[in-house]
């Protein structure tokens, strides 16, 4: 039950359906009822057939408008919403095989989750909403005080221990919202759109906090946005979702270089490539001629003056620990962003 | 049909007699077979001792006496004192004024015990029927079986004129206070459970995730999470809760529940009616006080204050007790401020009765021309006609008209409610209930829709108005008896006017509110489009408002049902009448017919307009 160590989810064949009937039709289907089969009999599959993993330490961004099962999903791995066939494994546990003792044991510690709409408890303050997880599995008052300020000290909100929610404004609620998440320390992180009910600016600053956080934290993370700037920003991978099926999974670059399909492209044509595309993807072997190297994960973006200005410049690229990879194709990189 | 009439078999006018059910007789049966069979009196008689023993302390508490505790009683001024700090506590310093100058008002004018039997009641029963209300909500919300089968008991139940309560409490529970009590009890519960539904079902999803992900355990997350989630609403449960008790107390008095509700029914039997008002302004003062300290509790906002000194966090406690050590003082040493007697309390009826000689003198005649108007050309018309309307064809008009609007369910309910009524043997008296509620519902609309226009054309005229509907309906209804009886004496026409004072209350509100939420985006449309006001109210406002406006007149038709049965008092010949009749004899069966009778008239109407309103909702966008 050590949270730090662990932190894996698998999820395999995952359904949900919704209507009158969804164990009926799935087995009357043999567990793969087609899109045209669930239409007729009135079902929605918002989650359809979906399999994929995160690994320890990574952030999987799951993109997806509204509709596309995208809060489904994110339910029907944190258990929240039973699903009606397929399998989740957490650290290897089988999920979908605990009774209901286990699944709140589970909850209480290895999972954290934060909501849209901050979800924060109207009658307790902020250090009692922080320590509302800790209260549940019944830690003394001391010693909850003691973790929650730690959690309100790291979310930024030192002072305000003692405020109720409807004091504060949207990104200090969320902020309240991500220290109860995190106060149990959990292996695994949900955020179910959390910076989607702020304004802008404020969306900006709270996901450069976020990367703040994960940076220190280090957690496995599943991202809900619909924003795909936001995915871009702070994903390691995205899964794009659409009508409940799981349209490319891919890092950022990948996604934006090669969409799958169609409706994948509609979202990547408007990315401003410069700030996706790294370095890594346009070396050639070679070697520099003297100038200042940059590492392999540099976005196109900030190198860009060098390459325009000095177009007979060799430029070495190194990967972080500094070893030598090659250089810049400068055609094959002006072709990608301009072509 | 109603063409024909004269054509038609008699079966066809009014029900025949073969054809009634004994439903009073089989009520009377199960009631008999409950309680010499099962036994079931023993059981009941068993509460009733329980709550006479709580009753028993409170009365302690309040008035002294042997009996609960043996103690002597709190003296006015610590009561008036802690109310007043209580009022202060929820809402400053009006609201202290409000609650310390009522107990104040009740002390000086000798109407202290009476006050107190009364009080001591409602805080027997409000305290019951919240929690059972409570219990009974978080169940219904946890188990949907238990939602579906209580919800049209719930219908029903706030639908059964208040004596429909009195009489199976008298059979079971005895007469005398505690009786008062238990029916007080049932009475307020349903207002209790649907309020806390309703307050369950309102907390946002991810609220309960959150709990879920924080690892609540299923009872930690009722009690920690759910119920504080649904505090407003559970809180507004609990003032109703509460204006239900003193309502009911007070009509309690017809099975011997006394206090101020007794002697204000003991003044109008002997029509002194100076006294009456006294008494009337005590109850009403008692009722806006309990409503606004309620509210108040309800709307208050959690503060912080844990980081202050022992002293200043605790100031209300401590602030209570010194005002409690030096109340108790002053009233053992000045007897006056420890309980004034009747006779030594000061008295306003030395200014009532010259007005109410002055209006018996100077008004009667004119009043009488009025009375004999209206009774000639108006009631006595409108109420033939419903004699005369064969019962067939109403029951066919009103099943096609529930056909038309709401589908077949609607229709069968429909023929169901009235189809009982007719096998019920009292379609003739009944037909006389729905006559006076006709007119007085005609009256309400009219004059309602004026007033609600009128009061809805400046923002701040219609939120006085509101404010004055709110303080209009916590007045138990029993109070508009006073001012009827006042004017004109006992008749038909003075039940019909109690019923339309009472009842216009709803109808002047929804009308209010439905021309004031009218979207302001469509309102600058309308303006930019060039209407002037006229226009604006007719093209705009009035048909958005409309299906709100319905559901104030559904309102208006319950109140005004409740009120014709309570106006019985006054001398009327429909249902009421013979409710009272039933009560007198302890005709349990009877009673309860006769109180669905009432019940399903009213649910009849109820089914119409909520279908209509719901359909028109739906058609405008407006539905949620």
């Amino acid at each position: 039950m050590d949270g730090k160590t662990s932190g894996v989810i698998r999820c395999e064949s995952l359904w949900k359906i919704y209507g009158p009937d969804p164990g009926g039709i799935f087995r009357k289907h043999d567990g793969a009822p087609s899109d045209e089969a669930l239409k007729e009999s009135g079902h929605i599959a918002a989650v359809n057939n979906i399999s994929l993993e995160i690994s320890r330490g990574e952030m999987l961004v799951v993109m997806g408008l509204s509709g596309s099962g995208k809060s489904t999903l994110v339910r029907c791995l944190s258990r929240l919403v039973e699903s009606t066939a397929g399998r989740v494994e957490m650290d290897g546990q089988d999920l979908f095989a605990l009774d209901e003792k286990e699944l709140i044991e589970l909850w209480r510690h290895k999972m954290g989750m934060v909501f849209q709409h901050f979800a924060l408890l109207p009658h307790k303050t902020v250090l009692e909403n922080v320590a509302f997880p800790l209260q549940m599995q019944g830690i003394t008052p001391d010693v909850r005080r003691a973790k929650a300020l730690e959690m309100i000290e790291l979310v930024g909100l030192s002072g305000r221990e003692n405020y109720f929610p409807r004091e504060l404004s949207g990104g200090q609620q969320q902020r309240v919202g991500i220290a109860r998440s995190l106060a149990v320390d959990p292996g695994i992180w949900f955020l179910d759109e959390p910076f989607s009910a702020l304004d802008p600016l404020i969306r900006r600053e709270m996901q450069d906090e976020f990367l703040r956080l994960q940076e220190m934290l280090k957690k496995s993370i599943v991202f809900i946005t619909h924003d795909f700037d936001e995915a871009l920003r702070l994903a390691d991978r995205i899964a794009i979702l659409y009508h409940g099926k799981v349209e490319q999974i891919g890092t950022p670059e990948e996604i934006v270089m090669n969409p799958a399909t169609d409706y994948v492209a509609r979202f990547t044509s408007e990315v401003p490539r410069a700030r996706v595309l790294t370095v890594g993807s346009f070396v050639v072997a070679g070697e520099g001629d003297g100038v200042e190297p940059v590492a392999k994960d540099t976005p196109i973006a900030s190198i860009l003056r060098r390459i325009v200005l000095s177009p007979d410049a060799r430029i070495p690229v190194v990967e972080d620990n500094g070893r030598h990879l090659g250089v810049i194709d400068r055609n094959a990189l002006l072709d990608a962003l301009f072509g | 049909m109603m063409l024909a009439r004269p054509w038609l078999p008699d079966a066809l006018l009014r029900p025949p007699a073969v054809l009634l059910l004994p439903f009073a007789d089989w009520l009377n049966a199960f009631s008999d077979y409950l309680q010499n069979d099962l036994q079931l009196t023993i059981f009941t008689r068993a509460i009733a001792d329980v709550v006479q023993f709580i009753l028993d302390v409170v009365n302690n508490f309040l008035l002294g006496g042997r009996k609960g505790l043996g103690l002597p009683a709190v003296p006015w001024l610590t009561v008036a004192a802690l109310a007043g700090l209580l009022g202060y506590f929820l809402g400053g310093t009006r609201l202290a004024l409000l609650s310390g100058g009522t107990f104040t008002y009740l002390a000086l004018f000798g109407q202290w015990k009476l006050a107190m039997q009364t009080l001591a009641l409602v805080f027997v029963s409000a305290p019951a029927a919240v929690l059972i209300g409570l219990l009974l909500g978080i169940a219904a919300q946890r188990k949907r079986w238990l939602e579906v089968s209580i919800a049209p008991l719930l219908n029903i139940a706030q639908s059964l004129p208040h004596f429909s309560y009195l009489l199976p409490v008298v059979i079971f529970f005895g007469v005398g206070h505690h009786a008062g009590a238990i029916a007080t009890i049932i009475f307020a519960t349903p207002p209790m459970i649907r309020m806390t539904l309703l307050g369950l079902k309102r907390i946002q999803p991810e609220i309960i995730e959150a709990g879920r992900t924080s690892g609540c355990s299923p009872r930690q997350r009722l009690w920690l999470v759910e119920v504080p989630s649904a505090r407003q609403e559970i809180m507004v449960g609990i003032n109703q809760v509460i204006m239900q008790c003193l309502a009911m107390v007070v009509i309690a008095s017809f099975i011997g529940a006394p206090g101020l509700g007794y002697k204000l029914l003991l003044l109008l039997q002997s029509l002194r009616i100076g006294d009456a008002i006294e008494i009337g302004v005590s109850i009403v003062l008692i009722a806006i006080m309990l409503d606004r300290l309620t509210l108040a509790w309800a709307y208050r906002v959690p503060e912080y204050h844990g980081d202050e000194r022992f002293l200043v966090r605790h100031k209300y406690l401590l602030g209570a007790i010194a005002l409690a050590a030096v109340s108790i003082a002053i009233a053992a040493l000045e007897p006056y401020f420890y309980f004034i007697p009747r006779r030594e309390g000061l008295s306003t009826g030395f200014l009532w009765d010259p007005i109410v000689d002055w209006i018996t003198l100077n008004l009667f005649d004119p009043l009488q021309v009025f009375r004999h108007f209206v009774a000639l050309y108006i009631l006595i018309p409108v109420r033939d006609l419903y004699q005369w309307a064969p019962f067939s064809a109403v029951m066919l008009l009103y099943t096609g008209l529930g056909w038309c609007i709401g589908g077949r369910t609607c229709a069968l309910l429909i023929f169901s409610f009235l189809g009982f009524i007719a096998l019920s043997g009292w379609w003739d008296r009944a037909m006389i209930t729905a006559y006076m509620i006709t007119v007085a519902v005609s009256v309400c609309i009219v004059l309602g829709l004026t007033l609600g226009i009128w009061a809805s054309r400046s923002p701040s005229r219609a939120k006085r108005a509101l404010l004055l509907c709110d303080t209009f309906q916590t007045f138990p209804s029993f109070i508009y008896l006073i001012p009827v009886i006042m004017l004109f004496q006992v008749n038909d026409l003075s039940a019909i006017a109690a019923v339309t004072i009472y009842a216009m209350i709803p109808a002047v509100r929804y009308t209010i509110e439905g021309l004031r939420n009218v979207p302001v985006p469509l309102q600058e449309a309308v303006t930019s489009a060039g209407a002037n006001r006229l226009q604006r109210l007719v093209q705009l406002e009035l048909p958005l408002a409309l299906p709100h406006i319905m559901v104030g007149i559904n309102q208006t038709v319950m109140f005004s049902l409740f009120m014709v049965v309570i106006a019985a008092f006054i001398g009327t010949q429909d249902l009421g009448q013979e409710m009272m009749r039933a009560l007198s004899f302890n005709d349990l069966g009877k009673g309860l017919v006769l109180g669905f009778c009432v019940a399903f008239l009213g649910l009849t109407i109820d089914q119409l307009v909520s279908h209509w309103e719901r359909r028109r909702k739906r058609e405008l966008g407006l539905a949620e």
